[in-house]
C-alpha cells in the first residue's frame, strides 16, 4: 500500500524528490526482514503517513535513533507495552509480562536493526550516514518533539495482533529543504 | 573442538540473541564471556583465553573497529579471529573491518543458519 500524498514528480534531484514510493519501500524491506528473521512474524503495513511532527501526547513505547551525515535526522518506533512486550518475549524467548529494562533493551535492539537497514539502504542514493545509539521512552501521556524542519513519514505495520509503527525524518545536513515533499500531505 | 566464545556488544538483548542463536546453530561451545565494549572485551581477553571473537561495531567508550585494531596489533591476540556483527551494512564499515584484519562479517537482523556458517570453520581450527 503506498503512503498518501504519493511519488515526487522524478525531474527534482533525488533527495528533492524522494520518492515516498522508495522510502516506503525501504521501510517496508527492513521491518519484514527484522520481524521475520528476528522474531518469526510476517508484517502486514497499512497507510503511510505525513506529519511535520509525530503526534501526541502518547501512552507507551517509542524509541529514537538519530542519522548524521550529509544528510540528518531522527527515526524510531511507537508501540503499546503490550506489544513491545510480546515481540521482546519472541526475541529473547523469555516471557514478559511488564515493561522493564530487557524490554527496553529489546526495543532499543529492533530500532537498531530496523532503522539500522533502512539507513544502509538509502547511503546508496544518500551517502554514508553515522548511526546514533537507540534511546527507548516508556510512560504515559508524553510528548516527543523534535525541532527539526523535515516532515515525518509513518510507516504502521501489524502483526500478531499488536501493531507498530516505524517513523523516519531526514533533511540535507545544513539545509533547509526537508527529504520528502509529497504532493498532498496528510496531516491527520 | 569446543570454542571459547567472547560476545562484545552494548547491547544485553543482543548478546542474549547470540547465545540462544548459538544454542540453536548447536555450535559446541566450552565457555561464553560477555563485554559490553571494546575496552571490557581487552580486559577480558587479558584473562581469559579464547578461540573466537564476536563483535558489534558501533559501541560506546571503545567501537569494534578500535578493538579490532588492538587485537591485531597485538603480538598475543594477532592470530584471533573476530566476526563483526553489527547492522553497519555500509561498503565503507565492511572494507575497514576487513583491512584491519577481521574474520567475517554478519549482518543484523541474521538467523541461527547464519552465524553456525560463519563459524563452523572456526571449530575445525581451534
Amino acid at each position: 500500500m503506498r503512503p498518501e500524498g504519493g511519488a515526487g514528480t522524478g525531474k527534482e534531484s533525488f533527495m528533492e524528490s524522494v520518492n515516498s514510493d522508495r522510502l516506503f519501500q525501504v521501510v517496508c524491506t527492513a521491518t519484514h526482514e527484522v520481524f521475520s528473521t528476528m522474531l518469526g512474524l510476517e508484517v502486514t503495513p497499512g497507510q503511510a503517513r505525513f506529519e511535520p511532527t509525530p503526534s501526541g501526547p502518547v501512552d507507551g513505547v517509542i524509541s529514537l535513533i538519530g542519522f548524521a551525515g550529509e544528510w540528518v535526522g531522527m527515526g524510531g518506533l511507537s508501540l503499546t507495552p503490550e506489544f513491545a512486550c510480546r515481540l521482546s518475549s519472541r526475541l529473547l524467548m523469555t516471557e514478559f509480562t511488564a515493561v522493564d529494562a530487557e524490554v527496553l533493551d529489546a526495543v532499543a535492539e529492533l530500532t537498531n536493526m530496523i532503522l539500522g537497514n533502512v539507513k544502509s539502504s538509502l547511503e546508496e542514493e544518500l551517502g554514508a550516514m553515522g548511526l546514533s545509539i537507540p534511546t527507548v521512552v516508556f510512560g504515559k501521556n508524553f510528548t516527543a518533539r523534535s525541532t527539526g524542519r523535515g516532515q515525518w513519514v509513518m510507516v504502521p505495520f501489524t502483526a500478531d495482533g499488536g501493531s507498530v509503527e516505524v517513523r523516519i525524518c531526514l533533511a540535507p545536513n545544513g539545509r533547509r529543504k526537508p527529504m520528502l515533499c509529497p504532493a498532498n500531505p496528510v496531516t491527520s | 573442538m569446543a570454542l571459547d566464545i567472547l560476545i562484545v556488544d552494548d547491547s544485553a538483548a543482543i548478546r542474549k540473541i547470540l547465545q540462544r542463536v548459538l544454542r540453536q546453530a548447536e555450535v559446541p561451545i566450552n565457555n561464553l564471556y560477555e563485554a559490553g565494549d571494546g575496552a571490557e572485551a581487552l580486559e577480558i581477553l587479558k584473562s581469559q583465553s579464547v578461540n573466537l571473537v564476536l563483535s558489534d561495531i558501533n559501541m560506546p567508550n571503545m567501537d569494534g573497529l578500535q578493538m579490532l585494531g588492538h587485537i591485531k596489533a597485538s603480538q598475543q591476540w594477532k592470530d584471533l579471529p573476530v566476526v563483526m556483527i553489527t547492522t553497519e551494512g555500509s561498503q565503507n564499515k565492511v572494507l575497514e573491518a576487513v583491512q584491519l584484519g577481521a574474520a567475517g562479517y554478519i549482518r543484523k537482523p541474521f538467523t541461527a543458519e547464519q552465524v553456525k556458517e560463519k563459524i563452523l570453520c572456526f571449530t575445525h581450527a581451534s
